[in-house]
């Protein structure tokens, strides 16, 4: 039973942690270079795009959301599933939702990358 | 990708490891916090392990933000989990924990992952914008909505 909560908590993970990466990216992208930005307007300047890019707290609530969830999931499940498994998914699910939602060109080089860390990161928590 | 951007993404990758493992440090000094008494987790801040781990995490969130402002996800990530690596090769150096082989075929996997990912380029061509507000797609965007 415990076994089926921590898989939950893992869903939730993956699928907060991957929402948060993308609304992060994509308000990030519309700001446009931040070292670009600071070295022109300042470091208020910097602040005052990114907080009034209104995806931005969208990106980090969720990112929230997967913070909280992890530490649910951490008091049902093991450190040893629930960390490496939420990882490794996490690396997967971005690399299909940056190319369905944010239109990144994930290449087979991406796509290998991807994999290979996602492989490693169970590997190592084996 | 100048001098300056790989130092960005190495800070994400050192500042992750060190605030992680800070905040685990303090953590055992602060114990257990159970639900019903959450303002115990507000009293963890005063533990002086805790209070640095958080100062970490904000740099290696400004860090991050930075590196997305003008690099793919699907290159920050993968570019950035030698982290997972640096946090195993601390436990084998720092603290003696054995490594198994499985383990170092993990960090193998990984290595190898990040350097397939940092040999590509590093932003999909058409996202690197001076500008974003005013180009032809994010307009046409606008009129769509």
């Amino acid at each position: 039973m415990s076994e089926m909560f921590a898989w939950a908590a893992i869903a939730i993970i993956v699928v907060a942690s991957t929402t948060g990466d993308v609304l992060l990216s994509y308000s990030m992208k519309r700001v446009g270079d931040v070292g670009e930005i600071w070295k022109r307007r300042g470091a208020l300047a910097v602040i005052g795009r990114v907080l009034s890019t209104p995806t931005f707290p969208l990106g980090v609530a969720a990112m929230g959301v997967a913070f909280y969830s992890l530490l649910f999931g951490l008091s049902w499940g093991n450190l040893s599933l629930v960390v490496p498994a939420s990882a490794s998914l996490t690396f997967v699910a971005n690399a299909v939702a940056a190319r369905i939602f944010l239109r990144e060109h994930v290449g087979r080089r991406r796509w290998i990358a991807a994999l290979l860390v996602a492989g490693g990161v169970v590997l190592m928590a084996v | 990708m100048t001098f300056r951007k790989y130092l960005v993404l190495a800070g994400i990758t050192v500042f992750s490891t060190a605030g992680d493992s800070l905040l685990a440090r303090g953590m055992k000094d602060v114990g257990a916090v159970s639900l019903h008494h959450l303002p115990g987790l507000m009293l963890a801040i005063l533990n002086p392990w805790v209070a640095l781990g958080i100062l970490f995490l904000l740099t290696f969130f400004t860090c991050y933000m930075s590196a997305l402002s003008w690099a793919d996800l699907t290159y920050v990530l993968p570019a950035t989990s030698l982290a997972y690596v640096l946090v195993a090769l601390v436990g084998h150096f720092r603290l003696h924990e054995m490594i198994s082989p499985t383990r170092w075929l993990g960090i193998a996997l990984i290595a190898s992952g990040v350097g397939f990912v940092s040999a590509g380029p590093s932003i999909t061509p058409g996202h690197e914008r001076e500008n974003p507000h005013e180009s032809p797609d994010a307009i046409a965007q606008e009129v769509k909505s």
